[in-house]
């Protein structure tokens, strides 16, 4: 029988990954936080200036340009939790989980951006704040998803250990997310045979595409320059937290 | 005696035996059927049209009330981390755990479907119905709170994260099975109940036992 | 009490090689390429401070831990018994019902129920609620669990916890029993074993010398 042990100085072995992230990450953010407020510039000039008002709804008609981006992040945003998901569960990517927790929050405040202004709407369009119309109910659970989400982040000490178990409610929700959807609509066409949101889809004219478009680009670069800088202090406040740690530990071995 | 029905026989040992938490279940279940008439007044229509509704959110609440003894206590006395070694696949494990939860927390509600369809005034087939649907959706309901109690087991909050994060999964099983007990909504709703509740039951040992080997980790 | 027992045979002689391994608790490194091998009939004493990572490596050997580094040979999912402080008992079952089902779920290849209970020195206490038992009472039921079914390699947190001088000499008869039919046991403890043979018996110190 032989025994060899050799102590080995790496704390930060399961952060060699995100360390190379905190590296070319830097450079990154000026330059998206300057293409983001290009596309806001643009895409508000279009849509207050430059798009014409509906003849139903008049000049509400640009919420429209706020509600749809939110709409799109509010999915596309629990897209990239599911795939960061499959990251820390398949692969164990140490860089994962921490995309995985910065995503969440800023789902639920698209999420809840696009309630808001979809209220907004539904005010003079409907005449009611709140309408159990399909596609706002999906939105709502896909709220509670979120924050039931974060409320798991919150409640546990490890942080690498909630990344992976979260990746399993992550995924568990994914593919309950379509079923949550089609219910919704099943549910909504039994009490209410009529939808009160008209479709909106490629008939509409190109002066209000081309503003709907650049705002879609400017609130998609909005969440990748806030998902990167989340990152960022997530992966910082995890390495300050290891070294009070080592620094609590070393001084109760003095 | 294999070791599927070794665990289940244990758990059910468990539950019965001193214990008696299933029979407060079925007492929660059948309170809350009877504090909604004080809340929205004793008018008997009114009732037998809003009986579908008040038993299956009776239903979800007492599942979810019962939730946290799935895992926690044999993950607090060691059992689980032995069971990883026990000729059973620890999905397996899950699987015989979550059947004799559903026996224990489930199956009593069933019974008591009576006292609840005397109470709010449900006619026959308004009765049998109620039974059909929470007898084919209970499963996925106990299914999804296996994945949720096993996600929050090594959690001493978990107690109140695991329904939080179960509720929103689990609407489209209230849908469907509401939708089971309205004549007016066809058979679709039934069929989709089944589909889902299998799914689901199908499903969860695997995320489950998944999430009780990382917390064990 | 001096006769050597046997166990009937019913596993193949086993041999436990564990190469490079590192394993860390969080972000903090427990232990980094450590390896030993221990054959049929070994036993392996792991000591050390406490928090330095004893039950760790246990768990880390059962499978339950999963390590960052290293390989573990020889100790397949079903090949082991594990001894820890969390007993894995039901207060509210009986003596017999709690050895029973473990029995079920581990394989009924030991010894018999009642026979287990007398040699671990409880064969009274078979209908009594296991609540009842005292920790050192509880402790010689744990024990109890690995003789019904037959395992090769037992992994034992402070197995001596609890029990009494009677119970420190059962506990050391029953390693040397396990030895004698070529099972291998691996030990974190404070206290030194009573075994009747100190030859194949090994000692790791972890976190350097205690």
């Amino acid at each position: 029988m032989s025994v060899t042990t050799a102590k080995q100085p790496n704390w930060f072995s399961r952060l060699a990954h995100p360390g190379q992230f905190l590296n070319w990450s830097r450079y990154l953010i000026w330059p998206l936080a300057i293409l983001t407020a290009i596309a806001f510039a643009l895409g508000l000039w279009f849509a207050f200036y430059n798009s014409p008002e509906d003849y139903q709804m008049g000049d509400m008609v640009r919420v429209m340009y706020i509600h749809v981006p939110n709409a799109w992040l509010s999915m596309l945003v629990y897209g990239v939790m599911a795939v960061a998901a499959l990251g820390t569960l398949v692969w164990r990517h140490p860089l994962a989980d921490v995309a995985a927790k910065a995503a969440a929050p800023l789902g639920a405040v698209f999420t809840a951006l696009c309630l808001y202004t979809g209220a907004l709407w539904g005010r003079p369009t409907w005449g009611t704040f709140w309408e159990w119309d399909g596609r706002m109910t999906s939105e709502l659970v896909l709220l509670l998803i979120y924050l039931g989400i974060i409320a798991l982040w919150r409640a546990f000490d490890d942080q690498l250990k909630a990344g992976r178990i979260i990746a399993i409610v992550t995924l568990v929700g994914a593919l309950n997310i379509p079923i949550i959807h089609y219910s919704v609509d099943w549910w909504n066409t039994l009490h209410q045979p009529a939808s009160v949101f008209t479709a909106t889809g490629p008939k509409m004219p190109p002066s209000i595409l081309t503003p709907l478009f650049v705002m879609l680009i400017a609130f998609t670069l909005l969440f990748a320059l806030l998902q990167i800088v989340r990152m960022r202090t997530e992966i910082l406040s995890r390495r300050a937290e290891t070294m009070t740690r080592q620094a609590a530990l070393q001084g109760d071995a003095k | 005696m294999s070791a599927f029905r070794a665990l289940i026989v244990r758990d059910l040992r468990l539950a019965f035996r001193a214990g008696g938490e299933a029979m407060t279940l079925v007492l929660f279940f059948v309170m809350v059927g009877v504090i909604v008439p004080f809340a929205i007044g004793p008018d008997r229509p009114q009732l037998t049209r809003l009986a579908p509704g008040i038993v299956w959110i009776a239903a979800f609440l007492s599942m979810l009330l019962g939730l946290d003894r799935l895992f926690r206590s044999d993950d607090e006395d060691g059992s689980l981390g032995l069971l990883q070694h026990s000729v059973l696949p620890l999905e397996a494990v899950v699987a015989a755990k979550v059947i004799a939860h559903w026996l224990v927390t489930a199956l009593p509600l069933l019974v008591a479907t009576p006292v609840l369809a005397l109470l709010l005034s449900m006619s026959w087939e308004q009765w049998w119905r109620t039974v059909l649907a929470l007898a084919i959706g209970t499963p996925a309901l106990t299914s999804f709170g296996a994945i949720g109690a096993a996600v929050t087991v090594g959690l001493r909050r978990g107690g109140l994260i695991a329904p939080v994060l179960i509720l929103p999964l689990a609407i489209p099983v209230m849908i469907f099975g509401v939708g089971t007990m309205d004549q007016m909504a066809g058979g679709g709703a039934t069929l989709f109940l089944i589909a889902l509740s299998l799914v689901v039951t199908a499903f969860s040992p695997f995320a489950a036992a998944l999430a009780l080997r990382t917390a064990g980790e | 009490m001096n006769q050597p027992e046997r166990f009937p045979p019913v596993f193949a002689p086993p041999n436990v090689t564990v190469r490079g391994l590192g394993v860390s608790r969080g972000e903090r490194v427990l232990f980094a390429d450590l390896s030993f091998e221990v054959q049929a009939g070994g036993v392996l004493l792991l000591r050390g401070p406490n928090g330095v990572g004893k039950s760790t490596l246990l768990m880390t050997l059962a499978g339950i831990v999963r390590p960052d580094a290293g390989e573990i040979e020889g100790i397949g999912r079903e090949d082991v018994h594990l001894l820890t402080y969390q007993s894995g008992l039901k207060g509210r079952l009986s003596v017999s019902e709690n050895l029973q089902f473990w029995r079920d779920m581990n394989g009924a290849t030991g010894t018999q129920l009642d026979e287990a209970l007398e040699r671990v020195g409880i064969g009274g206490l078979a209908g009594l609620e296991a609540g009842y038992l005292s920790s050192g009472q509880l402790r010689r039921l744990a024990l109890a669990r690995l003789l019904v079914s037959a395992r090769p390699v037992w992994l034992l947190d402070e197995p001596s916890a609890a029990l009494d001088a009677a119970g420190e000499r059962l506990l050391g008869a029953l390693i040397d029993a396990h030895r004698g039919a070529g099972g291998i046991a691996i030990v974190a403890t404070h206290h030194d074993l009573l075994l009747a043979e100190a030859r194949g018996v090994e000692t790791i110190v972890l976190g350097g010398p205690a």
